[in-house]
């Protein structure tokens, strides 16, 4: 058994060596996108009851699929955990990570991948019950908080607490499940998690009303897409679907008005649908309405946030710092040319 | 002669047994109160069995099934169960994402196993046996799809192959050996040369074939089944062979079965799982596709034969050395006296910790939902991950709870009836 285990792995060893290209060749000879999302990520990535994927990382990846081929639907999704991901990334099992995946310096470096940007700004947020009555984190001291054990968050939770001069007393729990039930049972008077979790939870609570999260966001979770070191056309394009999405918010270009703009004075917008003279997206091997048809997929980064986040979700997150610069967010593309 | 006042003649009538010894008082005070001890435990059994259905029965009798959302369910009633979610999932928690218009086939392939494993299990139908033969092939194909052609070519070489090597015995060669190395040079010219083209031509002659549905749609309880039934009945020979081969007296296939045995029992099951999932990939090149369901099947077969070995060599052991000797001095061969006298011994007394491996083995799966497979458990995180059932916990594992036991509890009665069947002693 375990001879032949070996065999079968020398024989694809030996079939498949030399045979690379470019992802985006890989891809198109493919027929179809490899987009690695989470098994199961609140308004990021999941399955509905009719088991169409669906979410905000859902989403991004139909958009590129679109790019690619003109067709949302020609992308399929391997649901990864925490665990696997990145290694699904590294060994080819995946094109690209869109995986609610927090950008940091060893993820970019260390483990070379490559982040595309970011799609969501989240962070570190605390829910309280109401009739505590506090209305800030800085309010906080002497609580007793529920944290999962080995996380960021954990750390984060004792780098805050520390810095503001204040004292807590921890609760350790397993996971997000976990610290809800503990929380809800008044073993603690505040959980801590990421905040787009906490909203998602908060919404099904037996009284949403009766809980609060708490405004300040106490650490940075820039959420992104991932590609691997290696081949900077595919992140090119990658970046440049997602930079897409957010441009279309900015001048207003939605999915049901995306046919309306042939005759717009507006050159960029022109560059952008494929509706001018130039075209530029053959730098990278997309056809001249690529970002047309990723636009066309999903709509643009706002419609997208909100079929999966926002109130439309029934998650109802606020945009926040994920709204565009021109709307007193931090979401700000590079130029379109 | 002195008289005799009174002789009785007939025997006083057996009065009845006091009413605390027999009936229900009697039961009561022999089984749940004979002591001052077991009054006390019965009397906290019952307190909490009581207070557990006090809350378990009303949460669950009154229970939502036919709500949107968990929001829904929360409106109405927030302190009874919300089965809705298994009103709207049960076929992805069956079936994982396979396609809706595809359930009949591992429907009919779950149907196909219970006819399979009955020839099995019970030796009336052993007539049928060939049905269990051709099963796996037939499983492969329900579940998976593709030509036909391709999964049967692989029984129609083996029988070539089988009847190649009973031909050269029959009329030509009396070596044992020489005969199975040209049946196995035989097999392999023929997959290597002529399967392929045959299949091509079988494919045009008499297409057959299902739509191809790929590993990556497997899931729910087909995938726990698929995982755990190939473990188990792949496990069981080759952690028979393990075991003989570690008491064997050739050196080299005792430390190779040592060796197999130590370190995988000396391992995780989560870390061969990583090993499939993860640790391959880094082995393989970039973009070979070898099938993620595949490589989890293998690692929970090495696993299990690994502890099936185990088991069955403390079968072994607990035979007296005069069988080996008795059967030895009868003339039989290694194999002979193994097949009629030492294993149906051994295998006999190891039923209970061969089925317990079977149990464990069976439950184990659902670790694979950690390397990202949507096994039941993998799947629940999913289903909560959908807003309108975020915050779902009691109603899914409840659930996948009672459909592990249905199987499990199914196997621990099998193995009962087969020890009754089997008991020689008294």
């Amino acid at each position: 058994m375990k001879k032949l285990f070996l065999g079968v792995l020398t024989a694809l060893a030996l079939a498949a060596s030399g045979t690379f290209a470019g992802t985006l060749d890989d891809v198109k000879a493919r027929g179809n996108l490899l987009c690695g999302v989470s098994t199961g990520a609140p308004g990021f990535a999941t399955v509905d009851d009719s088991g169409k994927d669906v979410g905000f990382d859902v989403d991004y990846c139909r958009a590129l699929a679109a790019a690619i081929f003109g067709d949302p639907m020609a992308v399929k999704f391997v649901g990864l955990t925490s665990a696997v991901r990145f290694t699904a990334l590294a060994a080819g099992e995946v094109d690209i990570l869109a995986r609610n995946t927090t950008w940091t310096y060893s993820r970019d470096t260390d483990l070379k991948q490559t982040f595309l940007g970011v799609n969501y700004y989240d962070g570190q947020g605390f829910m309280v019950k109401k009739e505590l009555g506090v209305k800030s984190t800085t309010e906080l001291d002497g609580a007793t908080v529920c944290i999962q054990v080995g996380t960021t968050t954990e750390l984060n939770l004792a780098d805050y607490f520390k810095e503001n001069g204040m004292s807590y007393e921890p609760v350790p729990t397993a996971d997000n499940a976990e610290s809800q039930q503990q929380y809800l049972a008044g073993a603690c008077d505040t959980y801590t998690t990421d905040a787009s979790a906490l909203h998602g939870t908060r919404v099904n609570l037996e009284n949403p009303d009766d809980h609060l999260v708490l405004p300040e966001i106490i650490s940075k979770e820039p959420l992104g897409p991932l590609v691997r070191h290696g081949d900077d056309n595919w992140a090119d394009i990658g970046r440049w679907v997602l930079n897409a999405l957010v441009i279309a918010e900015e001048k207003g270009i939605t999915k049901a008005n995306i046919d309306s703009w042939k005759d717009t004075k507006d050159a960029e917008i022109h560059r952008l649908l494929g509706t001018g003279d130039d075209d530029i997206l053959a730098m990278v091997g997309l056809p001249k309405n690529a970002m047309y048809n990723a636009i066309k997929a999903g709509g643009n980064y706002g419609e997208i946030f909100e079929n999966n986040l926002g109130a439309t979700s029934g998650i109802n997150i606020e945009r926040g710092v994920n709204a565009s610069w021109t709307k007193g967010g931090i979401l700000y593309s590079p130029p379109f040319r | 002669m002195t008289k005799i006042a009174f002789v009785r003649k007939k025997e006083i009538p057996p009065s009845a047994p006091p009413i605390t010894e027999v009936g229900l008082i009697g039961w009561f005070r022999q089984n749940l109160f004979s002591s001052w001890l077991n009054s006390i435990l019965t009397v906290l059994s019952v307190y909490f069995i009581v207070i557990i259905l006090w809350d378990f029965i009303p949460w669950a009798y009154g229970g939502h099934w036919n709500t949107k959302s968990l929001r829904e369910c929360l409106d109405l009633d927030p302190d009874v169960a919300c089965f809705s979610v298994l009103t709207a999932r049960w076929k992805q928690l069956l079936f994982g994402l396979y396609p809706a218009e595809e359930y009949w086939r591992p429907t009919l392939t779950f149907i196909f196993l219970l006819l399979a494993i009955v020839p099995i299990l019970f030796p009336k139908f052993f007539r049928f046996f060939w049905f269990s033969i051709i099963y796996p092939g037939l499983a492969v194909w329900l579940l998976w799809g593709g030509s036909f052609w391709s999964i049967s070519i692989v029984y129609i070489g083996l029988t070539l192959g089988a009847l190649f090597f009973l031909t050269l015995i029959r009329q030509y060669l009396k070596n044992y050996i020489i005969a199975a190395v040209l049946a196995f040079l035989f097999t392999t010219v023929f997959f290597l040369f002529i399967s392929n083209p045959l299949v091509g031509l079988l494919n045009v002659i008499l297409p057959i074939s299902l739509p191809f549905v790929e590993s990556l749609k497997m899931g729910g309880f087909t995938l726990s089944l698929i995982v755990g039934v190939t473990g188990i009945v792949a496990s069981f020979p080759i952690g028979i062979l393990l075991a003989l081969g570690r008491q064997s007296n050739l050196p080299v296939i005792k430390m190779i079965c040592v060796g197999f045995i130590e370190f995988i029992r000396g391992v995780p099951l989560i870390t061969l799982l990583f090993v499939a999932s993860v640790l391959l990939n880094y082995f393989l090149p970039p973009g070979t596709n070898f099938d993620i369901v595949l490589r989890v099947v293998i690692m929970v077969t090495l696993f299990s034969a690994a502890y099936m070995a185990e088991v069955i060599r403390g079968g072994l052991a607990g035979l007296p050395l005069g069988q080996h000797e008795a059967s030895a001095s009868l003339g039989l061969t290694y194999w002979q006296s193994q097949r009629l006298i030492i294993m149906p011994q051994a295998l006999k007394i190891s039923i209970p910790g061969i089925v317990n491996t079977f149990i464990g083995l069976f439950k184990d799966t659902t670790l694979v939902s950690i390397i990202s497979l949507r096994d039941p458990v993998g799947l629940a995180s999913t289903i909560r991950a959908d807003q309108k059932w975020n915050g779902i916990y009691w109603e899914l594992y409840v659930a996948i709870g009672l459909m592990f036991f249905i199987f499990c509890w199914g196997m621990s009665q099998y193995s009962q009836y087969l020890e009754r069947k089997l008991k020689t002693d008294k």
